[in-house]
């Protein structure tokens, strides 16, 4: 590998990971106030399953170089973050948190299948490892997705609001990289825009069955910056309250 | 507003005289039975009980309730009213006496006759 190269996939690990670590800690808000006992645990579950992934990326990233992965974690501001915006937002109603649960984990399973096949083996080895979590993850998205946009006239209004307000987000999530032409011209990465492609085939047909409308294309506005360090005003508080032990005490155990 | 040193619990917002009014009978979901599978070809073992709306949700739930520790390769969920069940008054329908231990598989001396056969081939 040589090194541009190795900044590419550094870069695209770095954007992987931290959209897991982030959507991962928002989720694990929910825990202990969950709707039901059962989704509780079923939310709290996954976000932790988010968190694993996420180290497993940062694993990769030290392996190539970078610091420990709890260092990575827990050390950097808020501006050397690159996860997209939609990931930070805060989990507002469970409305919310579920949509953007099923717009996100719908890109990152397809992200991790493209990986599968990476050039890059030890990514590609992550990814063939986590495709059962992930598989069971878009089931639950899509479950709930269909049963809340069809239910009743609140569940449905929720949900299409919910949509319309996570959209331009979710579009952020697929920024290009400057390294995009390289990563798919070395056959590690498929590509942003080959990405989002799926991804609006994948999630359409739920979106029918749960009557939830998709934005005019001639409104979209994706919301970029995320991957290059720009961020609302939600990530700082939350990076904050993340590393708040591993700031008091690098050493702690836990 | 509730102060706590839980940062999810200042953020949620909670009025101090929050009075928590229960969910009436008909407002709670349904109970459905789980049942796991260690591995394919043994018996479906009952693990355990998930509210749920439906049978996909009940599955949905029964997964990470009873399969998250990565022990299982099928579940099934039946609803629990579907289960017919014997009454505990009637559980002396149960009761057996000593001298019919010939009906029971212990009761047989089979491993004396397979040695005796084996040594015989």
């Amino acid at each position: 590998m040589n090194q541009t190269s190795s900044e590419a996939i550094k870069e695209l690990l770095y954007k992987m990971a931290d959209d897991l670590l982030i959507i991962g800690h928002r989720n694990s808000e929910w825990t202990g106030l969950g709707p039901i006992l059962e989704e509780d645990i079923s939310f709290s579950s996954m976000a932790q399953d988010k968190i694993g992934q996420a180290q497993a990326l940062y694993q990769l990233l030290n392996d190539l170089g970078e610091q420990e992965p709890d260092t990575v974690a827990f050390t950097r501001n808020a501006n050397q973050f690159h996860n997209a915006q939609l990931v930070e937002l805060p989990n507002g109603e469970y409305d919310f948190s579920l949509v953007r649960h099923f717009l996100y984990d719908h890109a990152d399973q397809l992200r991790f299948e493209a990986l599968a096949n990476s050039s890059y083996e030890p990514l590609a080895k992550v990814a063939r490892k986590v495709k059962g979590e992930l598989k069971y993850h878009v089931f639950h998205a899509n479950t709930w997705m269909v049963k809340l946009g069809s239910a009743n006239e609140e569940s449905h209004n929720r949900m299409q609001a919910a949509f319309n307000e996570a959209w331009n987000y979710a579009l952020g999530m697929f920024e290009k990289s400057s390294f995009e032409d390289q990563l798919i011209a070395e056959g590690v990465f498929e590509g942003e825009e080959t990405l989002q492609e799926k991804w609006l085939a994948n999630i359409t047909p739920y979106l029918i069955k749960a009557g939830i409308e998709i934005p005019a294309s001639t409104s979209w506005n994706p919301v970029f910056g995320g991957r290059i360090g720009n961020h609302t005003a939600n990530l700082s508080p939350l990076v904050e309250e993340m590393s708040e032990v591993f700031r008091f005490d690098p050493t702690a155990e836990w | 507003m509730i102060k706590s040193l839980d940062p999810r619990v200042t953020r949620a917002q909670i009025e101090e005289n929050n009075t928590i009014t229960p969910l009436k009978d008909l407002d709670q979901w349904e109970t459905y039975e789980v049942f796991h599978q260690k591995k394919r070809g043994d018996q479906h073992m009952h693990v355990g009980i998930v509210h749920a709306p439906n049978a996909e949700m009940a599955f949905l739930f029964g997964k990470e309730q009873y399969g998250r520790r990565g022990f299982s390769v099928n579940i099934w969920v039946v609803k629990t009213r579907d289960v017919f069940a014997s009454e505990y008054d009637d559980s002396d329908i149960f009761d057996t006496v000593p001298e019919k231990q010939y009906r029971e598989a212990g009761g047989y001396k089979v491993m004396e006759k397979i040695n005796k056969y084996k040594k015989g081939v």
